[in-house]
C-alpha cells in the first residue's frame, strides 16, 4: 500500500475543502471499499480525510413527513432503525441482503452509495479497465460477464453498480444532500450515478471534494408495502445477479394508482424502471400486466454473451416482486388478505 | 502518530503508528494480541473479527487512527480473567504484558489494569461466561471454566479444524448469542446462525460443527438465563 497522510476534518465544509484542494485526497468513511482497494492498488490516495467522527450519524423524522439519514449512519444501524423498519421496510431488507454483519457494522450510508463496482477486472490491476485506467480498454467485453450490465452499458464499460441500498433508495425517490467547500445542494438519487458512456471512470455526477452529508427520504405511504427481492448465486454475502425494489398503491377499485420499481445488478447505476412503472400505472393490477411491464422495461436490454440469462431473470424477478407488493398493498389497504399468490415473506 | 484506545478493558497506547496501519496490525504486531488472524485483508473472510465499541467489525479494514478513543475487544477478551490476577497491581508502569516492545502504557492516570494487554487472555471479566462455567459444572480445569460459552461449545463440538477461522468465528458467534438469547430472545435457528456467520469463511468447510457449536452455546446460555429468572 502506498504511503498516505491521515487527517481528521473539523466539519463537513472543512472536509470538503481538504479534499477539493488536493486531487489525490479522499474521504475515509467506513473504509470497507476504500481500504481494500488501497491494498489491491486499485486506489492510491495520498491523503485520507477521516469524516467518521463528524456529526452526521442520526436518523430523524423531517417536519414535512420524510426521514433524514445522516451520511455516517452505519448500514446495520440504518437497517435496524424503527423509523426505517416501520415506514421504509424495503430499505432495511435491501441493507440486510448486502455484505456481511461485520461489513454492515462498518459501512456508512454515503459510503454505500459511493462504493465502486465489483467487476473483477476493475479490481485486478493486471488487466485493462477503462474505469480504473481510462483508455486501456474493457476486459469484460471478452471475459467474465455474469455480473455485468444488460441495460445502459457502453462499449467502454459494462460494469454494474453493486449497492443493494441504492436500489431501494432509488425506488423511494431519495434525495442526496451534498456539501462542497461553500454550499449545500440536493441531488435526486436517480441522477447521482451515471451511465458509463465514454467516461466510465466517473461513477457519479459529484465533483472531487463533494461530500455527501445526508440522504433524505420523502413521505411515501406506499413504501410501507415496498419490498426488496435479490437473486444471487448463494444465499448470503453475495452481490445481486438481479435485484428489484418495488412499491405499489391501489385505488379504491383495486387498480394500480402508483408504483415504483428499481433494479439492481443490471446497470452502471441503480436502474429506475420508468417504462415498467408507466406500463402499470392507472390500470388493473393483473398478472398479465405485471409481466407486460417487465417486458417493457427489458425491451431495451442488450445482454452480453455471458449474461443473456439475466434478461429473463430480471423479467421474472420484476413480475414476482410486483405480485408480492400487490398482495401486500391489498392486505394493507383492507381489500382482503394476500390473496392466493402464495408468496412467502423473506 | 500515537493511537490510544482500550483493548479488552485496558487503556493502551501505540506509538509511531503509521496511519496506514490497520487496527489488525496494531493489535497483532504492536500490542501482542495475535488471536485475531490476518488472512484476506479485504473484509471478505472474517478471520480478524473484533468488537469495535459494541459491534463486530473486520479489523483489517479499520485504519489505526479510526480506533482512537474507542473500545476494542478481541478473542483474547472473551474468556473471564484469571482469578489470580492482582487487580490494580499492574498498569501503573504500563501493563504491557509479555509481548513487550509495544510502546503501550496505561492511560488516564495509570488506570488500573489487571493484566497487560499482551497476555494471552484479556483481563476484562466476562461475568456471563464465568457464571456459566461455575453454574453447571463440577470439577473442571479452571482455565476451561473461564472460557465463554461459545469457546466451550466450540471445544465440545470439535468445531475446529485448522483453527485459522476460529477466533473470528468465536467473536462473531459471541455477538450473535449476546444479541439473541443474551437480549432475552429465543435460541436462534440454524438459518439465523448461518446468516450471522456469513462473513466468516472456513476454508476447511467445517460449518456443520461450527453451527452446532453456536447452537449449543446459545441453548446453554438460554437455559442459564431462564434459570436465573426463576424465583
Amino acid at each position: 500500500m502506498n504511503p498516505f497522510d491521515y487527517r481528521r476534518a473539523e466539519d463537513a465544509a472543512g472536509a470538503a475543502a481538504m479534499v477539493a484542494d488536493n486531487p489525490a485526497a479522499a474521504f475515509l468513511g467506513g473504509g470497507t471499499n476504500l481500504v481494500d482497494h488501497m491494498k489491491l492498488g486499485v486506489a492510491a490516495p495520498e491523503v485520507l480525510v477521516d469524516i467518521t467522527h463528524l456529526p452526521m450519524d442520526e436518523v430523524e423524522a423531517l417536519p414535512e413527513g420524510g426521514v433524514r439519514i445522516g451520511a455516517n449512519v452505519r448500514n446495520s444501524d440504518l437497517a435496524a432503525h424503527p423509523l426505517i423498519r416501520r415506514r421504509y421496510p424495503v430499505l432495511s431488507q435491501a441493507l440486510l441482503s448486502g455484505a456481511s454483519g461485520q461489513l454492515r457494522n462498518l459501512a456508512t450510508t454515503a459510503g454505500n452509495l459511493l462504493q465502486r463496482t465489483r467487476c473483477v477486472y476493475f479490481q485486478d490491476t493486471s488487466t485493462p479497465c477503462n474505469k480504473r485506467e481510462p483508455g486501456t480498454g474493457c476486459s469484460a467485453l471478452e471475459g467474465y460477464q455474469r455480473y455485468h450490465a444488460i441495460l445502459g452499458a457502453s462499449p467502454d464499460c459494462v460494469a454494474v453498480h453493486p449497492s443493494d441500498m441504492a436500489v431501494a433508495l432509488t425506488a423511494l425517490d431519495a434525495q442526496v444532500v451534498v456539501q462542497d467547500a461553500a454550499t449545500e445542494r440536493r441531488v435526486p438519487i436517480a441522477r447521482l450515478h451515471r451511465l458509463p458512456g465514454e467516461a466510465p471512470e466517473h461513477d457519479t455526477v459529484l465533483n472531487h471534494g463533494d461530500l455527501i452529508t445526508a440522504v433524505e427520504l420523502p413521505d411515501m405511504p406506499m413504501a410501507v408495502h415496498a419490498r426488496y427481492r435479490k437473486v444471487r448465486d448463494r444465499a448470503s454475502f453475495a452481490f445481486a445477479l438481479v435485484s428489484v425494489a418495488a412499491a405499489m398503491s391501489l385505488g379504491a377499485d383495486g387498480s394500480v394508482s402508483d408504483v415504483r420499481i428499481a433494479l439492481g445488478g443490471v446497470a452502471h447505476k441503480p436502474w429506475r424502471a420508468l417504462r415498467a412503472e408507466e406500463a402499470l400505472r392507472d390500470g388493473p393490477a393483473t398478472e398479465e400486466r405485471f409481466a407486460a411491464a417487465a417486458r417493457a422495461e427489458l425491451a431495451e436490454a442488450r445482454p452480453l454473451p455471458g449474461n443473456t440469462f439475466k434478461v429473463a431473470l430480471a423479467r421474472s424477478a420484476i413480475t414476482a416482486t410486483l405480485r408480492q407488493v400487490h398482495a401486500e398493498a391489498r392486505g394493507g389497504d383492507g381489500h382482503g388478505g394476500p390473496g392466493g399468490h402464495g408468496e412467502e415473506q423473506r | 502518530m500515537r493511537v490510544e484506545f482500550t483493548v479488552n478493558g485496558h487503556a493502551v497506547a501505540a506509538d509511531d503508528v503509521w496511519p496506514g496501519e490497520s487496527l489488525l496490525f496494531v493489535l497483532r504486531e504492536r500490542l501482542g494480541l495475535p488471536g485475531s488472524k490476518n488472512a484476506c485483508e479485504q473484509g471478505e473472510c472474517g478471520s480478524c473479527t473484533v468488537y469495535l465499541d459494541d459491534v463486530t467489525v473486520c479489523a483489517c479494514l479499520v485504519a489505526a487512527g479510526q480506533a482512537a478513543g474507542r473500545r476494542v475487544r478481541t478473542v483474547e477478551g472473551l474468556a473471564a480473567q484469571p482469578a489470580r490476577a492482582g487487580a490494580g497491581a499492574a498498569g501503573a508502569d504500563g501493563g504491557v504484558g509479555e509481548a513487550g516492545g509495544i510502546g503501550a502504557d496505561g492511560r488516564a492516570g495509570g488506570a488500573a489494569v489487571a493484566a497487560g494487554p499482551g497476555s494471552a487472555l484479556g483481563a476484562r471479566g466476562d461475568t456471563a461466561a464465568g457464571g456459566a462455567a461455575g453454574a453447571d459444572t463440577g470439577q473442571r480445569d479452571p482455565d476451561a471454566e473461564r472460557l465463554s460459552p461459545v469457546q466451550r461449545a466450540f471445544l465440545e463440538e470439535g468445531a475446529v479444524q485448522c483453527g485459522f477461522c476460529t477466533p473470528g468465528l468465536l467473536v462473531q458467534a459471541h455477538d450473535l448469542v449476546a444479541r439473541t438469547v443474551g437480549a432475552g430472545g429465543p435460541v436462534p435457528g440454524d438459518a439465523h446462525i448461518r446468516e450471522a456467520l456469513a462473513g466468516n469463511l472456513c476454508r476447511c468447510t467445517g460449518y456443520q460443527a461450527i453451527v452446532a457449536a453456536v447452537r449449543r452455546a446459545a441453548e446453554r446460555e438460554h437455559a442459564r438465563l431462564a434459570g436465573q429468572e426463576r424465583p
